[in-house]
């Protein structure tokens, strides 16, 4: 089975993925880990960034095995990464200085608050395309620094490097201490609030600001282009391009050009349309993003709905309720009653992100009465994502000007077919699903196969996207309508539950 | 309707104590329940003979059997099914260039739980909790031959649909014999269908996997299957028992 192939690694919130595609972008293997999710305090979240690495380790000779291929079958290396995750660690000895604090960590809070009572909305809204949240992984790089002695220092003097999961990754996978390169893309960079969308560079009063050495950071480069050659893990392999898992998963759905958009339901849920070269601004809660750059070339950017809380309500239902043993399970109860019962759930367990930005709501769950059941309950928790949907959809249109005739999908939670007949339900437009469901994956190795010049030109990739599954609505209008209200009197529910002076 | 059976009732009491226990022995176990000895013998014999209860060679001591547990486990829930063999059944779709479809025995009914489309964007529409007539299915014959209760009516849907029982016996046995099954335009004019069994832990059939086509591109001129899309399809279906297997 030898040939050109690319390998994909996935470096997700939950898990590691390697996966093996064929020169004619085919699923040919995967190995998968995953990984220990640390809380420990209420809203914080962290991972072990050395278990990580080498989760990679693990994975990718495990893929390649399993391919029954070897390195030399492999012409290029994507990697795609949980984003806004943070890793600080010694340049001299490769040790992290502390876990990694994950983009779900709300531990920040006060920091963006600070921001915003400094009147920083504005200037992060216009340079970077973000609303003040915790999300996002500058204040996270400077609580790091603040909270261990003498960090700022060895930052500062450029001893202490600063990085998103695919800087630890490249950096490691390049050499480590001995050279390796300490490099981000602008997809990932973006998500710091501490570069200027337009100049895809570091600002200096954003770094200031936000309280982040220049020298710690590092250098941004285009999200195609051969970084470095891989001394571990993959020997000798191009390490070809990296980005963002949602910025991957718009490019493997290709969606290249304006218009064109996509919906990731994993962890979260995340929707993002392609805008072109100049950076769109959103009036309606969303966020402007670069969906991915070609080394010599301007970047391309997308506006993007994203969802903090999709599939990981359903890990919550089966880990912390104990209601269901595995996650699909979660079809089978809510398929056990008609409709919600006239419950809902709102999972703003850390604020809620697109299109409401509010820090201050957190989770509630309303019309309960003494009809509702555990299915109703799943049923909830179905909707949740489904309604949510909606929402940054509606942001996306009113945005955008433009008109849905279909929404294309991708994600864990697409095998649910109630979930994913719900949303076509909610949306009113028909949903799809393409052969591959993989598509952080694949994306990343359209990435990296494009870079190395496996592949000619991006426009041959869109031959290979082809229908899976699509979901037709069958709800009436005013299904939708009452639905839809009642979904949104919900979110009113959860606002402002977090009160100055409280902790949680 | 006949009463209780007492044997089941005390192989059930067997069950319970040893469930509740790590080990007994036969003297407590017949005390417990206040049996002869010979009689609760004999209960635990045939536990044995079926797996429910194991043996412990040293001891002479009775716990609960591997079997036991396994008839808990062996129930996969569908849903799960579907997530895990998701990626598989992409895979071969794309490599078939074939409409794919998973099926299983649900109440008597056999049940398509996924469907991926053929790879060429034609129109086609989703048959996910849709029924089809097991008799005259390449995945119903799997499922059949594998012991799945499953109604049959032997209506006719096409001229080639097996109606006589006899004849649909002969084919369960090689469709068993050979570890896939075919159908030739007998639900549907011009459709050829294809599908083997996915074995769940401990090698248990729990549902079918397949493509259906056009005949002269699944089959070769003697009506067997492509021995490359027997192989994909295998390859498919070991994928998806691993999967389970790690789940
Ligand atoms: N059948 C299902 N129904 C509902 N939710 C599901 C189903 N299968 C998986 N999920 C949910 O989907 C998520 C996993 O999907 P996926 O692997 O795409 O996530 P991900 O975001 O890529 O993971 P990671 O965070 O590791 O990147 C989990 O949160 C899980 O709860
Ligand atoms: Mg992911």
């Amino acid at each position: 089975m030898a040939g050109r192939h690319v390998l994909a690694i996935d470096q997700g919130t939950n898990s590691t993925r390697c996966i093996v595609f064929d020169q004619a972008a085919r699923f040919v293997s995967v190995a998968q880990v995953e990984h220990r999710q640390f809380h420990p305090r209420p809203g914080w979240v962290e991972h072990d960034p050395m278990e990580i690495w080498a989760n990679v380790a693990r994975v990718v000779p495990q893929a390649l095995h399993r391919a029954g291929l070897s390195l030399d079958d492999v012409v290029a290396l994507g990697i795609a990464n949980q984003r806004e995750t943070v890793v600080a660690w010694d340049r001299r000895t490769g040790r992290p200085l502390d876990r990694a604090i994950v983009w779900q960590d709300v531990r920040t809070a006060d920091r963006v608050d600070q921001l915003a009572a400094d009147g920083f909305a504005d200037v992060a809204r216009r340079r970077c395309g973000l609303p003040l949240a915790s999300y996002f992984a500058g204040p996270r790089m400077a609580w790091l620094l603040d909270a261990h002695p003498g960090a700022r220092r060895a930052a500062d003097r450029g001893e202490l490097l600063l990085g998103t999961m695919e800087s630890w990754l490249i950096w490691n996978l390049t050499g480590g201490p001995a050279g390796g390169r300490h490099v981000t893309d602008v997809t990932n960079a973006s998500r710091t609030m501490l570069m200027d969308l337009r100049t895809l560079a570091w600002d200096d009063e954003l770094l200031d600001a936000v309280g982040v050495p220049r020298a710690a950071l590092p250098e941004i480069r285009p999200t195609m282009e051969v970084y470095g050659t891989a001394t571990a893990v993959a020997p000798g392999v191009p390490i070809a391009a990296a980005l963002g898992d949602q910025q991957a998963a718009l490019f493997g759905q290709t969606c290249f050009a304006p218009g064109e958009a996509k919906c990731t339901f994993g962890t979260g849920a995340f929707l993002l349309l392609t805008t072109g070269t100049e950076p769109a601004t959103s009036t309606h809660g969303l966020i402007t993003t670069p969906a991915y750059q070609v080394d010599g070339e301007p970047p391309v950017y997308a506006l993007e709905g994203s969802i903090a809380v999709a599939g990981s309500l359903v890990q919550w239902f089966r880990d912390s309720l104990g209601l269901i043993r595995s996650a699909p399970e979660i079809e089978t109860l809510a398929r056990t009653v008609e409709d919600n019962g006239g419950c809902y759930i709102v999972p703003a367990f850390a604020g809620l992100f697109a299109p409401h930005w509010r820090s201050d709501a957190r989770g509630v769950v309303v019309g309960l009465t003494g009809y509702i059941t555990k299915g109703h309950l799943a049923r909830a928790v179905l909707e949740a994502t489904a309604w949510q949907t909606r929402e940054v959809v509606d942001a996306m249109l009113a945005d955008s000007g433009l008109e849905l005739s279909e929404l294309k999908v991708d994600g864990g939670m697409t095998a649910d077919h109630l979930l994913m007949q719900t949303v076509a339900d909610v949306l009113g437009v028909p949903v799809a699903r393409p052969m591959v469901a993989e598509t952080v994956s694949l994306g990343a190795a359209y990435a990296a196969g494009l870079s190395s010049g496996l592949w000619p030109h991006r426009e041959v990739l869109r031959r290979h996207w082809h229908r899976a599954g699509e979901w037709l609505p069958t709800a009436s209008e005013q299904w939708r309508e009452e639905g839809y209200a009642d979904w949104r009197h919900a979110v009113q529910r959860s606002l402002g539950w977090v009160r100055e002076g409280r902790s949680r | 309707m006949p009463g209780p059976v007492q044997s089941i009732e005390r192989a059930a009491a067997v069950l319970e104590l040893l469930s509740a226990a790590s080990e007994l022995g036969v003297t407590e176990l017949a005390e417990s329940l206040g049996l002869a000895k010979s009689t609760t013998h004999g209960i635990l014999r045939t536990l044995c003979d079926v797996g429910l209860v194991d043996q412990d060679r040293r001891t002479g001591r009775y716990r609960v059997g591997r079997g036991l547990t396994e008839l808990g486990a062996a129930s996969v829930d569908v849903h799960q099914l579907r997530s895990l063999a998701a990626n598989w059944l992409d895979a071969l779709a794309v490599h078939t260039g074939e409409a794919v479809r998973l099926a299983v025995a649900l109440d008597g009914r056999l049940v398509v739980v996924h469907h991926v489309f053929r790879p060429d964007d034609s129109r086609q529409v989703l048959e996910v909790d849709s029924t089809r007539p097991p008799h005259a299915c390449a995945l119903g014959k799997v499922l059949l031959a594998n012991g799945a209760q499953l109604a049959t009516d032997l209506s006719p849907f096409t001229r080639r649909t097996v109606v006589d029982p006899a004849a649909l016996r002969a084919e369960l046995a090689t469709v068993r014999h050979r570890g896939y099954a075919v159908e030739v335009e007998e639900r549907v004019p011009g459709e050829a269908g294809v599908a083997r069994p996915v074995r769940g832990r401990g090698g248990r059939v729990i549902a079918a996997a397949g493509v259906t086509g056009a005949p002269e591109r699944l089959l070769d001129r003697s009506g067997l299957p492509h021995a490359k899309l027997l192989r994909q399809l295998e390859d498919a279906v070991q994928a998806v028992t691993r999967e389970l297997a790690a789940a």
